[in-house]
């Protein structure tokens, strides 16, 4: 079955985005779970989200990491050094999380959730219009409070990110703009010259 | 019959995998935001399923929200990361200690 097929990959890719040593691997491995995903959103009908998990996570984010990851030059080597010793603590409490999530999905609640499938939507429905719908209309302060979430972030990574080099040229405004013309020009009188 | 239930044990596999990630991965930050990335992901499995579940597209709104907010961390962070790494030469978490924390 499609979900089945889906869902093994986006295991084997996130287990390989865990456990791959080298981060353009993982970055690579990424990319492949969220293409997973928006699959795996598609088939319950989540189109609009589906194409925008595609288009700015994998086009804008992840392509971010890979800019990222290329740049800083890490030193693939030394960081190759064999798993921390936190690797038994870790499998365990991740057993464990998965074991008591697993009980409150199925266990616990297989009497009262039915456990077929989505309803179908109606012929003619669409997920981006009736997102639309709901986005600019109800959610219309939150959608303005995402836009200047996503201002504050350009704002803060250009801040962090710039740094004056130095021997670097550079104007400075406020002083060209405060220049008289007797800064820069000199009017001197002399006596007119004739032509011999 | 795919259901709710397939979506939020996905999701839980999903989630308790990029914890382990966390745990495994104590050496590159780049690696632990990715891990995070992978978290914020299985959350939204949880959303769209249950949204489709119930029929009602505010989940699917929240998903939106928790898409542009991850875009803003994941520059912020990477932002960070670079400043980080030109000041130390270095991204190992453990070597990330003049804070004595």
């Amino acid at each position: 079955m499609l979900f089945y097929s889906f869902a093994t990959i986006l295991i084997g890719a996130a287990m390989g985005v865990i456990f791959s040593r080298n981060p353009v691997h993982a970055v690579m491995f990424l990319v492949l779970a969220f293409f997973e995903s928006a699959m795996l959103w598609l088939l319950i009908e989540a189109e609009f989200l589906a194409i925008v998990l595609v288009l700015v996570y994998v086009g804008a984010v992840l392509v971010l990491f890979l800019f990222v990851v290329m740049m800083l030059d890490i030193d693939v080597e030394r960081s190759k050094g064999g798993y921390t010793g936190y690797l038994p603590l870790g499998l365990v409490i991740t057993g464990l999380m998965v074991i008591e999530l697993m009980q409150i999905i199925w266990w616990r609640s297989s009497a009262e959730v039915a456990s077929g499938g989505f309803v179908a939507t109606p012929d003619g429905y669409s997920n981006t219009e009736a997102l639309g719908a709901v986005l600019y209309t109800e959610h219309v302060y939150a959608f303005e409070i995402a836009a200047v979430i996503l201002l504050l972030a350009i704002v803060a990574a250009i801040t962090l990110t710039m740094r004056k080099r130095p021997g670097l040229k550079r104007q400075n405004i406020s002083e060209q703009v405060a220049v008289k013309a007797s800064d820069r020009l000199r009017i001197i009188k002399m006596d007119a010259e004739g032509q011999e | 019959m795919i259901g709710l239930q397939h979506y939020l044990t996905l999701a839980a596999i999903l989630f308790s995998m990029s914890i382990a990630g966390i745990f495994v991965n104590r050496r590159n930050l780049i690696l632990l935001l990715m891990c995070i990335e992978l978290m914020l992901l299985a959350v939204n499995f949880n959303f769209i399923a249950f949204s489709r579940y119930l029929g009602d597209e505010t989940g699917q709104v929240f998903v939106f929200f928790i898409l542009t907010v991850a875009a803003a961390e994941a520059a912020i962070g990477l932002a960070i990361l670079v400043v980080l790494f030109r000041n130390r030469r270095s991204i190992n978490v453990q070597e990330l200690d003049s804070m004595k924390g």
